[in-house]
């Protein structure tokens, strides 16, 4: 059997996510030791995974005094290291404030010009479609530095510096991209007959596009949404190079600018309360999202 | 219909024939009406112009500045002359030169080797995780779930925390019984960028390469069972070379991600540490002295880098990104089949 073989084979499958079930030819002795083999494995990949995020969260619950020890559950339970971020020294309430501008601002202008751009690529005839496709996604290639260079420069001529469109138009640099090719997927997927027999009753194209195809392709901007959303996040090139002032810093700019009192000993209780802080929002929509995340991930295959 | 038949792009089983015998015909028609080109434009400007802005601007720009240098450059108080002198390829000439030239050369070995380093080892590993998945039944949604956390923690947090589990007084000495300073200067430090960056992208590559897997229909499996194909057999025949395309895809995504690194060891270690300073942290730090020529200079050199990777990897080892491949055979296909034909008549 050729590779081509199984090609065509792979490419005929009886249903596209069905999980291999286990085969039945193997005899049940086989099994056991199979699935124990198999728990272990995975037992390791969760504690691989997990470990050092765990290590966070009981390092941020920690005392001061005892930061250094290394039981697995903080001794005594403290959350003092959460008061210190929020009690006001430190900005950090108005740091997750700017985030969340920053990203929410980001991900509805891509959302916005994505949905378009996808609906343009996806449903209509017209010359040098997959030449702006592969533009498009080749600007997703582009290092964040050879953006924020010359920007800063032109953004500092404007008098843009420590402002939100300094952060949020940089951005739109890789958001834009992750947005127009997971829609794009995502409506490449959608049966066009729908949209066919609505026009030939009568509707315009846009009414198609609004009454029908939207309302499908719900679950791909949801999708879409949180990927951009947690990359905007998360971002951090641009928000350290176009922003000084402590007022209009993002999160993830100010929790590495965390110092202590004294230069010696840097506060590490309070930087991993902090990095807990900055990265639950994101677990916990992990958590609800997560069929979808890895839909959008592996069908993008992007970033 | 399930993404994963998209990563590979292979239409869903049933719409195949139908869709590609008609959808060529359909684009080849001059059936194309100009309002729909029109509408394109309209709705495409946008996001086109934009893009000019934030992409297509700033490289220009950056070409443009990485001519020109400040007068007094490396003085202290350089950066107040008003002039620029324009000095030609003077700032690419001293990449190869000087003591600038040395910081240039090294960020740019270092770069290099946290991005061959880094994306092999998160490769291998992806692979293992996503073969381990691939058998698992139960808990599959927990452990789903799980593997996106090192994904969705941001860098920046990710470098803190090894940070702070590198301590010289921290878990890692601790666990390992060593007294090894990683977040100093130094081989160690080099050794605790990888394990952080593999640790949060290691589980994107399982996670990508296990959807190509699960595709891979199990009659094959049992085919190639019944032939007395052992587990490494079916692998080395089987399961790799069908994940390759997404493994392609998934390997080039990282690559161009490790080239521009930045948060990770500016957080992990600092900037300006010799033996962890990307191509990125280089440029960054010459544009914070306003040494715009020189910063200009890296950036250009770093996108071109970057460029040569992905063109490598599109052109030669065909890594299908936009899934535009698969029909540009189909239609060579269809060529040659046309030629054949039109031969055969004459």
């Amino acid at each position: 059997m050729t590779i081509s073989d199984l090609r065509g084979l792979a490419a005929n499958p009886a249903s596209g996510t069905g999980n291999p079930s286990s085969s039945p030819l193997n005899p049940k002795q086989k099994r056991t030791w199979r699935s124990y083999s198999v728990y272990v494995g995975l037992a390791l990949i969760i504690a691989y995974c997990l470990a050092p995020f765990y290590w966070m969260i009981v390092s941020s619950l920690r005392r001061t005094a005892d930061i250094f020890d290394n039981t697995l559950l903080p001794a005594p339970f403290s959350l003092e290291n959460y008061a210190k971020v929020f009690d006001g020294s430190t900005m950090f309430g108005q740091a997750l404030l700017n985030s969340l501008i920053v990203a929410g601002v980001t991900t509805v202008a891509a959302l916005i010009l994505g949905i378009f751009a996808a609906y343009a690529i996806s449903r209509l005839n017209f010359r040098f479609k997959s030449v702006i496709l592969g533009v498009i996604i080749a600007t997703s290639m582009f290092p964040g530095i050879s953006v924020v260079v010359p920007l800063l420069r032109f953004f500092t001529d404007l008098g843009w510096i420590n402002t939100y469109q300094a952060m949020i138009i940089p951005n739109l640099s890789f958001a834009i991209p992750l947005a127009v090719w997971n829609l794009t997927t995502f409506m490449k997927q959608l049966p066009f007959d729908l949209e066919e027999a609505a026009m030939i009753d009568g509707c315009t194209k846009w009414q198609a596009f609004r009454k029908l195809l939207l309302p499908l392709a719900a679950p791909g901007v949801f999708t879409t949404a949180i990927l951009t959303f947690i990359h905007s996040w998360n971002e951090f090139i641009i928000a350290l190079s176009m922003i000084n002032d402590p007022k209009i810093q993002t999160a993830t700019v100010a929790i590495s600018k965390f110092t202590g009192a004294t230069e010696f000993q840097a506060p590490f209780g309070e930087q991993m309360a902090a990095g807990v802080i900055v990265t639950v929002p994101l677990v916990i929509m992990v958590l609800v999202f997560q069929r979808r995340i890895v839909e959008g991930l592996t069908a993008g295959a992007g970033k | 219909m399930s993404t994963d038949t998209n990563l590979l792009h292979q239409a869903p089983p049933g719409h195949l024939p139908g869709k590609q015998g008609s959808a060529p015909k359909a684009s080849a028609n001059p059936g194309r009406t100009p309002g729909e080109g029109r509408m394109a434009a309209l709705l495409l400007s946008p996001t086109l112009l934009v893009l000019a802005l934030v992409i297509a601007y700033p490289l220009i720009s950056a070409i443009h500045q990485s001519l020109y240098r400040a007068e007094s450059g490396l003085d202290a108080d350089g950066f107040v002359t008003e002039g620029e002198a324009f000095v030609g390829l003077a700032n690419y000439l001293d990449l190869f030169a000087g003591e600038s030239g040395q910081r240039f050369l090294n960020a740019f070995g270092n770069t290099t080797f946290f991005t061959v380093t880094t994306v092999l080892l998160e490769t291998v590993l992806g692979l293992a995780l996503a073969l381990a998945m691939n058998r698992a039944f139960k808990g599959r949604s927990f452990l789903r779930a799980s593997i996106l956390v090192p994904w969705a923690v941001p860098t920046a947090v990710s470098g803190l925390l090894w940070r702070w589990i590198f301590q010289s007084d921290g878990i890692a000495n601790t666990l390992l019984g060593s007294e090894i300073l990683w977040t100093a200067e130094g081989t160690a430090s080099k050794v605790a960028v990888i394990v952080a960056e593999v640790w949060k992208t290691a589980p994107f590559i399982g996670l990508l390469v296990l959807a190509g897997m699960q595709i891979i229909p199990e009659e094959v499996y049992e085919a190639a069972k019944i032939d007395g194909a052992g587990w490494w057999r079916q692998l080395g025949s089987i399961t790799l070379p069908l994940v390759k395309p997404t493994l392609l895809v998934a390997v080039l995504f990282r690559m161009l991600d490790a080239l521009r690194m930045f948060d990770l060891p500016f957080v992990l270690i600092g900037p300006g540490k010799e033996s962890v300073e990307t191509l990125s942290m280089l440029a960054w730090d010459e544009s914070n002295q306003l040494r715009y020529g020189s910063a200009s200079a890296f950036a250009v050199v770093l996108f071109l880098y970057v460029a040569a990777v992905a063109i490598v990897f599109v052109k030669v080892l065909g890594a299908d990104v936009t899934g535009a491949r698969q029909l540009g055979a189909k239609r060579r296909e269809r060529k040659a089949h046309r030629i054949q034909k039109a031969e055969a008549t004459r």
